[in-house]
């Protein structure tokens, strides 16, 4: 059940990037373009999903569980460190040099365009790259700590 | 400060806007979970943590272009960065979006709608790194 309302959201999200016009990196970086030609477009993207998802998670407080019976599962994190930040820094200068993020890169790839899925691709595999990182790290972490 | 009117769509956008934070609050409503892409296409390469909802999640998203040409024709995606460029924003991406625990998406709606001081933080982070990164390969040196 989960699945299936999974994908329904899904659908729903990926028509919300292609009709706001969020699926176009040309636009985006028309909006992260403020010394040239600016689009101020993408500030209403993300004013009308905040507002849409703040009032519909104001309501969805008040439940524990979801529709599929799964409990309703708030990220806990609230600290800010230099992970967060530095992870952060990364990201926006990746979305700066092309005008993708992960969402708009994803539906374009799946539109058909090539080089939504050669940055697809780049992206997993950067992905992978902390995937294997942070394992080797917590190994190396596990057997410098002396067991009782 | 120019402002591009022609490309200016605030009532697409809005409408646009309103249907992402619309999939973003039925995933939670119906599965429990935070429509943070990033998160959860990570999630999908981390085994142990795999979920059908996941893949679920993702396979909607990318049906999202077929079921928009069913109706109408696709609005236009232009790309102009090179192949190398393409690779190097992906690698940044990829990497930069799973040490900040979260992207455009995860930290920038739900984050921002959730009032979470962390996501605020990181989002403030994204943008201003965005904003400088274009000023500096349009205006600086001209990329």
């Amino acid at each position: 059940m989960a699945a299936l309302y999974a994908f329904a959201a899904g659908l729903v999200f990926g028509l919300g990037l292609l009709v706001s016009g969020l699926a176009d990196p040309a636009r985006v970086l028309g909006f992260l373009d403020l010394a040239g030609l600016w689009n101020p477009t993408l500030a209403f993207v993300m004013g009308g999903a905040v507002l849409a998802t703040s009032v519909g998670y104001a309501f969805l407080r008040r439940r524990t569980h979801s529709l599929s019976g799964e409990p309703l599962r708030w990220p806990q994190a609230t600290r800010i460190d230099g992970r967060l930040a530095g992870g952060s820094l990364a990201f926006g200068v990746g979305w700066g040099v092309a005008g993708f993020c992960p969402g708009p890169a994803l539906v374009a790839a799946a539109a058909g365009i090539g080089e939504a899925a050669v940055f697809v691709a780049a992206m997993i595999a950067g992905m992978l790259i902390y995937s294997v990182i942070e394992r080797a790290r917590r190994r190396a972490s596990d057997a410098a700590t002396p067991r009782a | 400060m120019n402002v591009d009117w022609s490309a200016f769509t605030p009532g697409a956008g809005t409408a646009g806007g309103l249907l992402i934070g619309a999939g973003a609050v039925l995933l939670m409503l119906g599965a429990g979970r935070i429509a943070g892409i990033s998160g959860i296409l990570g999630g999908l390469l981390t085994p142990e943590r795999g979920g059908s909802w996941r893949l679920a999640f993702l396979l909607g998203l990318c049906a999202a272009p077929w079921m928009f040409r069913a109706f109408s024709e696709l609005p236009a995606i232009t790309v102009d960065a090179s192949t190398p460029r393409l690779i190097v924003a992906g690698l940044l991406v990829g990497l930069g979006t799973r040490y900040g625990s979260g992207c455009t998406s995860g930290h920038g709606v739900c984050g921002l709608s959730r009032g979470s001081r962390r996501s605020i933080a990181a989002t403030a982070i994204f943008m201003a790194a965005g904003f400088a990164t274009v000023y500096v390969l349009r205006h600086v040196v001209g990329a």
